[in-house]
């Protein structure tokens, strides 16, 4: 069958079987692998992307069903190389070891952000119920949004220098 | 990789739609809203429908409104619009304490109460609080619609009284003015199905139990309900022992199995103490004391 959606902002039109996820729509069919296949039992979250504004686990969503909807990935989340405040977060508060949950943690925190932008640490660790980190236990992940909510326009809003360094425990800081 | 066998896809465009797709497509059809519980066990292939018509589009059937003594909550109504419901917070704080504990947030913005239902999986939390409040659930099919009891409406674990050309269309539940209720539920980890869970409503006549409604899930109770705890506690004062005693009541009627998730002789002592502590909270919240 033919579906047609709108992915990041453009138009894309692909013929498909009924029953293919849109976790693989996206990665194999349109070359976005950002979204990451995880559990594929909607456990995990790792393969959080939105569709019409909203953030699903897309192991769980046919590709059928996104049929004529919106669609956005970790890929969208920069604005012309500049990096989301959440994921300048993660680089600043080193949200992640491995970085395979990073995807879904990213689009999950910047919908939680939109629509509060000030969230305390019970309302982050809340939003982020549904998906698993096997590296960071959570407490750097949480520290990075909560970066990200009082850095919204990033590094750059307040000058605390380029993004590519990170803080060390000390406070010193130390370039990548 | 886990994938579901080969099936047809069709998109309903309104719920007449939906119902003729079922009728032209006979049995092996299936419904499927937020597809969170069918779509996983079409992976695992122990759904394995011919044709699947996607409801998703029926967003008439997404409100949940006061419709004169009632509240009515269409069947598409997603988890996390139950949770964000300003009235139902203010009639029914169950949804709410239930909501809180299906899932994960980004599950509750697909699944859907019709589908919970409809699922009919028993250890649904849904299924006990519509079994709690004597919802009633509208369903329509070629011929117009009925209404069944949600204590009539499961016929089994994963089966219900929706035939093969119908579709559930909406929850009613009764406003009941200085009703409290609540919901208890104890599983093994954030998000989980329930090892044990149970829920209630409650109005007080003074400090005497005018009524009461209890449900339970995940431990093999009949229909969802605890009716002979309900009788038990009827019209007796609102004590503390009378709850235990109800709470004891509704215990001894469960038949929970031994599984994974726990021993049976474990999930029969949840199902009393959680029915005591929704009844207590229940009590509390009708005398207006706190949260």
């Amino acid at each position: 069958m033919q579906v047609t959606m709108t992915v990041n902002g453009t138009e894309v039109s692909r013929d498909v079987e009924p029953r293919l996820l849109l976790v693989h729509f996206v990665r194999d069919h349109l070359g976005l692998t950002g979204t990451h296949w995880g559990c594929d039992t909607s456990n995990c979250g790792t393969c959080v992307l939105w569709m019409d504004g909203e953030p699903v686990k897309s192991c769980t969503v046919l590709a059928a069903m996104a049929d004529g909807r919106s669609i956005r990935t970790v890929e969208d989340l920069d604005t012309g190389g500049e990096l989301d405040p959440l994921q300048q977060g993660f680089m600043q508060c080193h949200g992640l070891q491995c970085g395979f949950c990073t995807p879904g943690m990213l689009m999950t925190a910047r919908w939680l952000l939109d629509r509060n932008p000030d969230p305390d640490e019970t309302e982050i660790r809340d939003v982020i119920s549904g998906q698993f980190c096997r590296c960071t236990g959570y407490e750097n992940i949480v520290r990075s949004v909560r970066w990200a909510a009082e850095h919204p326009d990033g590094a750059a809003g307040d000058g605390e220098g380029t993004t590519d360094t990170a803080p060390a425990t000390d406070g010193e800081e130390v370039t990548a | 990789m886990q994938t579901p066998a080969p099936f047809t896809y069709e998109r309903a465009g309104s719920v007449d739609d939906a119902v003729a797709l079922l009728e032209r497509h006979g049995p092996e059809a299936r419904l499927v809203a937020g597809g969170h519980s069918l779509l996983p066990m079409m992976k695992l292939r122990l759904a394995q429908p011919e044709v699947l018509i996607d409801i998703n589009d029926l967003t008439d059937l997404s409100y949940i409104r006061l419709d004169g003594s009632e509240i009515a909550i269409g069947a598409m109504s997603r988890h996390a619009d139950l949770l964000d419901s300003p009235l139902l917070a203010e009639h029914y704080a169950i949804f709410a304490d239930a909501e809180r504990v299906i899932a994960d947030p980004i599950v509750r913005n697909r699944g859907t109460i019709g589908g919970s239902f409809c699922q009919a999986d028993p250890s649904e939390d849904l299924s006990a609080v519509g079994a709690a409040l004597g919802a009633v659930l509208v369903v329509r099919g070629v011929d117009g619609t009925r209404q069944v009891p949600a204590r009539e409406f499961h016929t089994g674990p994963y089966e219900t009284v929706v035939g093969p050309a119908e579709i559930l269309t909406e929850i009613r539940v009764p406003v009941r003015p200085g009703a409290g209720s609540a919901y208890a539920k104890v599983e093994r980890r954030a998000g989980d199905w329930a090892i044990a869970a149970a829920g209630a409503f409650l109005t007080l006549d003074g400090d005497d139990v005018r009524d009461v409604g209890i449900g339970l899930t995940a431990v093999g109770a009949s229909h969802f309900c605890a009716p002979a705890a309900e009788d038990a506690l009827r019209g007796q004062p609102a004590t503390d022992d009378n709850l235990a005693s109800a709470a004891q009541v509704a215990a001894e009627a469960t038949s929970p199995s031994t599984d994974q998730r726990g021993p049976a002789d474990y999930k029969r002592h949840l199902a009393g103490e959680l029915t005591l502590r929704a009844l207590r909270r229940s009590v509390a919240r009708a005398r207006g004391e706190g949260a």
